[in-house]
Order: structure tokens, then C-alpha cells, then sequence
């Protein structure tokens, strides 16, 4: 049985004169250990689906449909205090910006101490054992002392370490890491993302990495979703993904990537931008930017197929696999 | 640390020779100190002759100089009216002045945390639109009118509680009169605390009311939240902290309308204290006790904006570093 | 070549009516009903003249038998007097409705000049930086911290006790709203100033400089524009604080005199009279201040609410 399993997640927000739906459909699994990436730009939907699976959506934000299942429960029926049980325990999360993670007027060893006292009962000297020991994991220096100062001594990335640290302090059974190293300066990013990833094989943690770099995701997760407009356009092994991706837009992506434009040539952008949550095209809501497009993309929204190696969202992906086999 | 405070030193320096420099200007405008003194039946050359003798006729910064001296050594004048010393003439009142404020703080300081918690928790009951309507109703009833309605309410129709002065005291430490030693005495005092209060708390449950649905929008909030910590730990803990933050910096401000707001209930409660003093002494041109009382309250306002500064300094953890590094 | 059609320009006022304000506005009853009753309060005071029975500030129609008669409703209550009358016989509802007109022309005005004095020491401090900024925003700060009331008193206890009361209360409203226009203008400054820097730093300004537009032009016409909102929004809060200070100091004796009353000063001089039974001397005027300042309170939060740039109103 999968560790984490999302049936069909809608998430709506509920604005002034109407409901837009900002998640449409997500379905997906995880199994224990392993490590899924969810790619997309900004404003797909990736944050707001790991928000949802704690649920943590901020108002006006709502889970409207849908089922997430982890470990055998189900989320969307649990009460606070369940969840409160959840999270930062079996599933931790790690958030963008450590600038503003943590809270300023409160030291760091407060901080790890309260999550470590939230969800077991243990003392304060065992709590800060147990913090001075995963700061050391995640290789920060003198971290007896780190536990005094206060966040804002410290720097960037020295704090997402130690917010790493807190995500494992009660060992998870899966971190949800959102943009983790968005907002670091690029030296750090790689430093991060092999912290994390060692952290993970070596404490057999499921992995839920959120960001829009496909690079790192190349780098770090097994399997990965591709994210457009509020749905899943394409599904599969990471590397299946990079190597040969089905969906236009995943094509786009890669091509954008400027590993993929030799030097002196134009870098190639997918035309337009994303569309706003609240002036999602009908049918396909890639049709608009998409060179491939025909009639019934227009009007249809394309299910998800599964291909063999992926499964993609796209009505010519499908009608040309259909060739194929019958040829 | 050190290099702050002592930056705030020289700063309440400076503002108080600004405030004692107005004052003596005001001083040397306002009134002849020679008609109190010797009255109008004396010749022009006995009045030349006293103005000599009394310095009057020296040039402003001279005069400026002895006052500023005089002032450094407790010497403010003599009152007209009184024909006391005027620092004598402030002292003898200031604990009433005082008290007044200080009961006026605690019900703000025990009303409106909790209150603009609350109302920030709960952004949508019943109790939080109650509390909104009254607060927005208690700030637009001016201070002196919210005193009458209570002298109304509770002294003339209810005769519960009494309408003027400051009914029985008790003493301490030979100087000090105070209302919180009798029930007599606190009855007294009640009104005129909750009169003086009522601007600043609905202010106050407000202000408390905004910072804390911002803080509560942070990310630091919501990551308390994905890490499972308790609600009532992360309103109290995480949240009122931050919040309260800038609320003493506003608390400071506050301090200066406060003490122009004595001055309105003083006056209504008939209350003994400095500021219906000062009014009386407008009324009768008594220039000393008017000048006495700007320096002294400007010199009330300098000490509590500066330790209000302090205390901001040693309670947020990012500013003491700031100045260390 | 597509023909596209193109509506007709829409009107400023067609703009306004379609506008999100409008909206709120029909919506909300609050606003509405508070709109109302202001625009009640400020046509009576306006046309005072043609609605009050009386002339207070004439002294030939007053007459002492007439002294603290109560209001109509009341036994004792004469048809004449709709809200009874004061101490000296005169008519409580002209009273009001004259010192209405001046609460309200003392709290315009005052806020008029502060916004004047605040917003142009804000462009200037936002537009040109530096020490100048420096400099008036220090002294901002110090004059904040100084409460308005509390410099006001001073301000006019000395001038009182320097001109006399007969030259005061010549003088007495044009120095009101002198201390109170000046004593305020930090607010504005502050809020005009920050709406500067982050307007500076947008394109079209420096579109507008590059085209030689010289700083005056490009401050009034282009940034002085898009801080609109907030410095209406500062408005409703500080025409509302004017009138209760005015008010206040007017109760204190040191404002409009008996003479020529602002509600303030009636209520002021009803106050001893409340121990001895005549209460409407105070209470009636105490009421239409407190409503009119807080109409003005309630428009002003109304009005932050609508044009705060938040996507969320759930």
C-alpha cells in the first residue's frame, strides 16, 4: 500500500462574487521512501497541493473535493487535533523563504524545542538533545550555541538547514518541501538539495519536492508531475520525463532549459504566459500556447493516459499513440 | 547597548532645552512680574530701579541663562497665586496626577490585550462586532463628554459613585497621597481612571486587533501551524510577541495625548492634580506655574519616551544586536 | 485587417458610477445610512441660517425669563423651543445648528491645511531624498510624538493670556484651525511620502523625466495622482479627530467662546447645569457631536476597507 494517495483533489477559493478552482483533479501516489517531484510556473498549483495535504490552505482557500489517504487515513475527514498529530510529525513540511520561516522573537532552540514537545512528552534538557543532534546532521557548526541566537544571527542558509533539521526532528515519514531552495543564493542551492537528498535516502523518508527547477528535480526525485493550470498534464519516471517528455508543455520546459540552446543562439520560451486562476481557457488550458492544437482541444479537456513509461493529458499525444499501435 | 542609550540621552537632552527654551520665551512674554510683585501705585523709577535688580533688563540670552540655571537647581518660580515656590506648588499635586494615569494604564493594559486578541481571533462572533461597534463609538465621544455621561449615569441618577475631588487618602512616606489605600478613595478614583482611559482603549484594542491578524498572516504563523503546534501556543507564544512589538512604540506615543487628556478629565472630576492646576493658572495669568508646568511635563514626557525606548530595545531581540555589531 | 468595435469612451462619472466604490457602496448599508445622516448634518449646518427659528448670536432676542426652559417632549417645555433652552434664554436648536456649521468649517478647514502643509513637505521628502528627507521626516517624528491637544492647549492658554480674551475670541476660530491644521500635518506627510518612494521607483516616472518633465510636474500630475486613496482615507479619520479636538479645547474654555458657540462650547457651558436637573443643555448638543463624528468615523473605515488592494473579501 502506498504511503500517500490523492484520488481526484479539488481545491476551490472562494472569492467575492464566485468560486474558482485553483486544483483540478490531482491524483497521484507515493510509496514509503520515495522521492516524487512536482514541476510546474508559478501559479500552477504546486504549493497549493502541498498546502492541501496537510490542509493548510490559507483562506479563502478550500478543499472541495477529493480524497488524500496517508498511511491508511484520510485527511479531509480528520479533525484539528488529528491533524495537529500530523503534522510536523509523520509529515513535516519545509516552506520557500527561511527569512521568514522562522519567528523572530524566539530563539531557535525554542523553536525546536516546542515542535519536539508538541507531539511527545519529554523534557526540555531531552528536547535539546535531541535538536543539538539533528542540527549536527544537517552539519551545522557548534550547534549547542545555535540553539540561543536567535534567527535573524544567522544566515540564509544556515536557516534552511536548520529548518531542514527541524523537518526531521521527529522522524517523518514524509517531508513536503516546498521551493526549498528558491530564495537561496545559488552556491547554497546545490549544498541544500544534497543535504536533502542524503537526509533522505539515509533516513528512508518520503520526499514531496515542490519547485519549478527542473534541473534540481532531474537531480533529486524518482518520479515526477508535471503541473499546468490546476491540473496534472504529465506523470512518470523522472528521468523518462527529462529525457523524452510526451506533453507539449513539458517539451517547452525542457527546451527552455539553457543547457538545451548552444551558445549565440536564442533561448526558446513557450509563447504567452500562464492563464490566472480565474481565466482558465476551456478545454485544454495549454491551447492557446500550444503549436500542436486542433479543434478538440478547444473544447475538451484531455484525461490523463497512461502511455507506458508516463501518462500525459494531451489530445494529440493520444490520438498519436493510438496511430502507432495500430500501425 | 550602551552606544543607544546613550544616543537616547543626548536626544531627551536636546528636546528638553528646545521645550525649556519655549518656555522661558513664553516666560519673558507673558504677563509683568513687577504688577504682582509691587502692585500699580509705584513710580516709574522704583519700577525701573526694580526691573534693574531683578535682572529684567538683560539681554535675552542672559536671562535665558539664569533660568536654565535656576531651573537645573529646582528653582522654577513662585507662583503668583499660590506665593509658593512653583515646583513645590506641581509637586504637591503630581501624585494625584499620577495615580490618575497610573489606574488609567492598568485598565488599558488589562482591557485591551485581551480584548484585541480576542477580536482577532475571532474576527467573525458576535463578541468581536460588539466590541468593534463600541470601540468605534468610543473613540468618537470625546474624552469630556464620556466623563459627563458617566458623572451623569453614576453620581447624579444611580448616586453610586461620587462626582468630584478625591474623597479620602492615605498617606505614605510623609510625601505621597494616595487613592488606593480606602474604598472611600477608590471610589473616587474609579470614574475619572475609566474617563481617561476610554479614548485610548478602544484605540488600543484596535491597534492590538490589526497587528495581530497581520502576524497571524505571516509565515512564521503558518509554519508554527505545519509543524502541529498547539493554537492557544501560537496565538500567545508566537503571535502576541510580535504583536505587541510595535504596540509599545504606538503606547509610547500615546504617553504625550495622555497627558493632554488629564488636563480634560481633571478639570471635569474637579480632580486635584497637575492638570486642572495648569488650566487655573491660564485662567488667572499665573505665568511661573504656567512655565513650571510646561518644563515639568515636558521633562515627564522626555524620561517615559526615553524608557518606553528602552524597554522596546531589550524586548525585541533584533535591535539589541543591531547596536552591538 | 479585423474592424474592431470600440465602445465610446465612458465619462468620469459613468467611470465612477460602474466604479468598485460604487458597488461597495450600494451594498452596505452601514456606509449608506452613515452617508446619509452626514449629508443631513452638514445641509442643516450649511442652511442654518433659513432653518433655525433664531438667531443665538443676537442679543436682542434673547430674553432671561426664557433661561434653561427644557425641550418641547418635557413638562415645562415651550412650543417655541424645540430642544429647550440655556442659560442665558437662548435656543438650543439654533445653538446647535450654528455651531454645528462651525464644528464642522473649524474641522474642514483644519484638515484642509494640514493636508496642504503634510502633503507637500511629503513629496518633497519622498521626491528628492537624501538629507532633506532626513531632516523633515526627524522632524515629523518629533512633532508626532508631541500630541496635538497637548500643543494646542499651550499654544492657545499663552495666546489667551497674552491677547486677552476679547482679541482671542475675535481670533479665536482662525487660531483653532491654525494650531490644529499645523499641529497635524506629519500624517500626511508620512503617508504621502511613502507612497512616493514606491512610486518613484515605477517606470513612468522616470518615462516622465526623460521626456523633460521637470520634478514640480512629474510630482503633482503623476505621483500626487495615484496616492489619492490613502490620503482620503487619512482625511475621514482626521476631520473626525478636528472636531473633537476643536471640541475639547472649546469645552476647555480656550477655544470658540459662549458667544459664538461650536457644540464644544455649548456643552461646556450646560456642564454645571447637569446637577441641577437642566441635562440638555449638554446632552442634546453631546449627542449630535458624537453622531457626526461618528458617521465620519464610520465612512472613514468603510473606506479603507473598499480601497484596500486585497484580492480576498470572503
Amino acid at each position: 500500500m502506498s504511503l500517500l494517495s490523492v484520488r481526484d483533489l479539488c481545491v476551490k477559493f472562494a472569492m467575492r462574487d464566485q468560486n474558482v478552482t485553483a486544483l483540478n483533479g490531482i491524483s497521484f501516489d507515493l510509496d514509503r521512501g520515495e522521492r516524487l517531484g512536482i514541476v510546474g510556473e508559478s501559479g500552477a498549483g504546486k504549493s497549493i497541493t502541498g498546502f492541501a495535504i496537510l490542509n493548510l490552505l490559507s483562506k479563502p482557500g478550500y478543499i472541495a473535493g477529493g480524497k488524500i489517504s496517508f498511511d491508511g487515513e484520510e485527511i479531509t475527514q480528520m479533525d484539528d487535533k488529528t491533524l495537529r498529530h500530523l503534522r510536523g510529525n509523520r509529515i513535516a513540511m519545509i516552506f520557500q523563504d527561511p527569512m521568514v520561516t522562522l519567528n523572530p522573537v524566539l530563539t531557535i532552540g525554542q523553536q525546536m524545542v516546542e515542535t519536539l514537545k508538541a507531539h511527545r512528552r519529554i523534557s526540555r534538557a531531552d528536547a535539546e538533545k535531541i535538536s543539538v543532534m539533528k542540527l549536527r546532521e544537517v552539519y551545522i557548526p557548534a550547534p549547542e550555541e545555535r540553539l540561543r541566537q536567535y534567527p535573524h544571527e544567522l544566515s540564509g542558509g544556515m536557516r534552511q538547514r536548520i529548518i531542514i533539521a527541524m523537518a526531521l526532528l521527529l522522524d517523518p515519514q514524509l517531508i513536503i518541501a516546498d521551493e526549498p531552495t528558491t530564495a537561496l543564493d545559488v552556491t547554497i542551492q546545490a549544498d541544500i538539495m544534497e543535504l536533502l537528498l542524503e537526509l533522505c535516502q539515509s533516513n528512508k523518508v518520503s520526499l514531496i519536492l515542490i519547485t519549478h527547477d527542473l534541473g534540481v528535480v532531474s537531480q533529486m526525485t524518482e518520479r515526477t508531475l508535471v503541473m499546468y493550470a490546476g491540473r496534472i498534464i504529465e506523470a512518470g519516471k523522472t528521468r523518462e520525463i527529462i529525457n523524452d517528455p510526451q506533453h507539449p508543455y513539458t517539451q517547452g520546459l525542457i527546451n527552455a532549459l539553457p543547457q538545451q540552446t548552444r551558445p549565440g543562439e536564442r533561448l526558446q520560451q513557450i509563447p504567452g504566459n500562464m492563464p490566472g486562476i480565474a481565466s482558465i481557457p476551456k478545454g485544454c488550458a495549454f491551447h492557446p500556447r500550444c503549436q500542436y492544437a486542433v479543434e478538440v482541444c478547444r473544447t475538451k479537456v484531455p484525461d490523463i493516459v497512461n502511455l507506458g513509461p508516463v501518462e500525459v493529458a494531451c489530445h494529440e499525444v493520444q490520438r498519436m499513440n493510438v496511430a502507432e499501435v495500430l500501425a | 547597548m550602551f552606544a543607544y542609550l546613550v544616543k537616547r540621552f543626548f536626544q531627551a537632552i536636546a528636546v528638553m532645552f528646545v521645550i525649556s527654551l519655549i518656555s522661558f520665551a513664553i516666560q519673558d512674554n507673558l504677563g509683568d512680574p513687577l504688577r504682582e510683585l509691587v502692585g500699580q501705585s509705584v513710580s516709574e523709577e522704583v519700577r525701573q530701579q526694580l526691573r534693574d535688580e531683578l535682572g529684567l533688563n538683560d539681554s535675552f540670552l542672559k536671562q535665558y541663562g539664569r533660568f536654565a540655571w535656576n531651573a537645573l537647581h529646582g528653582d522654577l518660580g513662585t507662583s503668583y497665586f499660590f506665593k509658593e515656590p512653583a515646583l513645590t506648588v506641581i509637586l504637591k499635586k503630581l501624585p494625584a496626577t499620577l495615580e490618575l494615569v497610573f489606574g488609567a494604564t492598568l485598565i488599558i493594559i488589562g482591557l485591551s490585550i485581551p480584548l484585541g486578541v480576542y477580536t482577532a481571533i475571532r474576527p467573525n462572533s458576535l463578541a468581536t462586532r460588539v466590541i468593534m461597534g463600541l470601540s468605534i463609538i468610543g473613540i468618537s465621544i470625546p474624552v469630556f463628554l464620556t466623563a459627563i455621561l458617566m458623572i451623569f449615569l453614576f453620581a447624579v441618577e444611580l448616586r453610586m459613585l461620587p462626582s468630584y475631588g478625591r474623597g479620602d487618602l492615605v498617606h505614605l512616606f510623609g510625601y505621597w497621597s494616595t487613592n488606593f489605600g480606602s474604598w472611600d478613595g477608590l471610589k473616587h478614583i474609579f470614574m475619572p481612571s475609566l474617563a481617561l482611559a476610554s479614548i485610548m482603549l478602544p484605540l488600543f484594542i484596535r491597534l492590538i486587533r490589526s497587528e495581530m491578524m497581520e502576524t497571524l498572516e505571516s509565515e512564521y504563523v503558518k509554519y508554527a501551524y505545519a509543524k502541529g503546534i498547539a493554537p492557544r501556543r501560537i496565538w500567545f507564544v508566537h503571535a502576541l510577541k510580535n504583536t505587541l512589538l510595535p504596540v509599545i512604540t504606538v503606547g509610547g506615543v500615546q504617553i504625550g495625548t495622555m497627558v493632554a487628556y488629564t488636563i480634560l478629565t481633571e478639570t471635569v472630576f474637579q480632580w486635584p492634580g497637575m492638570g486642572f492646576m495648569f488650566l487655573e493658572a491660564v485662567n488667572r495669568v499665573d505665568t511661573p506655574l504656567i512655565v513650571a508646568y510646561l518644563i515639568v511635563v515636558g521633562f515627564i514626557f522626555v524620561v517615559t519616551n526615553t524608557i518606553v525606548d528602552l524597554i522596546y530595545g531589550l524586548v525585541n531581540p533584533t535591535i539589541n544586536l543591531a547596536r552591538m555589531s | 485587417m479585423n474592424s474592431i468595435a470600440m465602445d465610446a469612451p465612458l465619462t468620469r462619472w459613468q467611470r465612477f458610477k460602474k466604479s468598485n466604490l460604487v458597488y461597495d457602496f450600494r451594498r452596505n448599508p452601514v456606509a449608506i445610512v452613515s452617508f446619509t445622516i452626514f449629508l443631513v448634518i452638514v445641509l442643516a449646518s450649511v442652511f442654518a441660517g433659513l432653518i433655525a427659528p433664531f438667531d443665538p448670536y443676537d442679543p436682542r432676542q434673547l430674553d432671561i425669563m426664557n433661561s434653561e426652559l427644557p425641550p418641547v417632549w418635557q413638562s415645562g417645555g415651550d412650543d417655541l423651543f424645540l430642544f429647550g433652552t440655556d442659560a442665558q434664554g437662548r435656543d438650543l436648536w439654533s445653538a446647535i445648528l450654528y455651531g454645528t456649521r462651525i464644528s464642522l468649517i473649524i474641522g474642514i478647514c483644519a484638515v484642509a491645511l494640514q493636508a496642504f502643509i503634510g502633503i507637500s513637505i511629503g513629496l518633497v521628502a519622498g521626491y528628492v531624498g537624501g538629507r532633506t528627507d532626513n531632516l523633515l521626516m526627524r522632524i515629523a517624528d518629533v512633532q508626532l510624538s508631541f500630541s496635538t491637544l497637548m500643543v494646542a492647549i499651550i499654544f492657545l492658554a499663552v495666546s489667551q493670556a497674552m491677547f486677552g480674551t476679547e482679541t482671542f475670541n475675535k481670533y479665536a476660530l482662525f487660531m483653532l484651525v491654525a494650531v490644529i491644521g499645523i499641529a497635524e500635518w506629519p500624517q500626511y506627510a508620512r503617508t504621502v511620502r511613502a507612497t512616493v518612494l514606491a512610486e518613484k521607483k515605477k517606470e513612468y516616472v522616470d518615462a516622465a523625466r526623460v521626456l523633460g518633465f521637470g520634478p514640480l510636474r512629474i510630482m503633482l500630475r503623476h505621483i500626487l495622482p495615484n496616492s489619492i486613496s490613502p490620503i482620503f482615507v487619512i482625511s475621514t479619520v482626521q476631520v473626525a479627530n478636528a472636531i473633537i479636538s476643536e471640541a475639547s479645547l472649546s469645552f476647555l474654555g480656550l477655544g470658540m467662546p459662549v458667544s459664538q458657540p461650536s457644540l464644544g462650547s455649548l456643552i461646556s457651558s450646560g456642564f454645571d447645569y447637569i446637577f441641577s436637573g437642566s441635562w440638555w443643555i449638554t446632552a442634546i448638543p453631546g449627542i449630535i457631536l458624537v453622531v457626526l463624528v461618528l458617521v465620519i468615523n464610520l465612512l472613514g473605515d468603510w473606506l479603507r476597507d473598499v480601497l484596500n488592494p486585497k484580492l480576498y473579501k470572503g
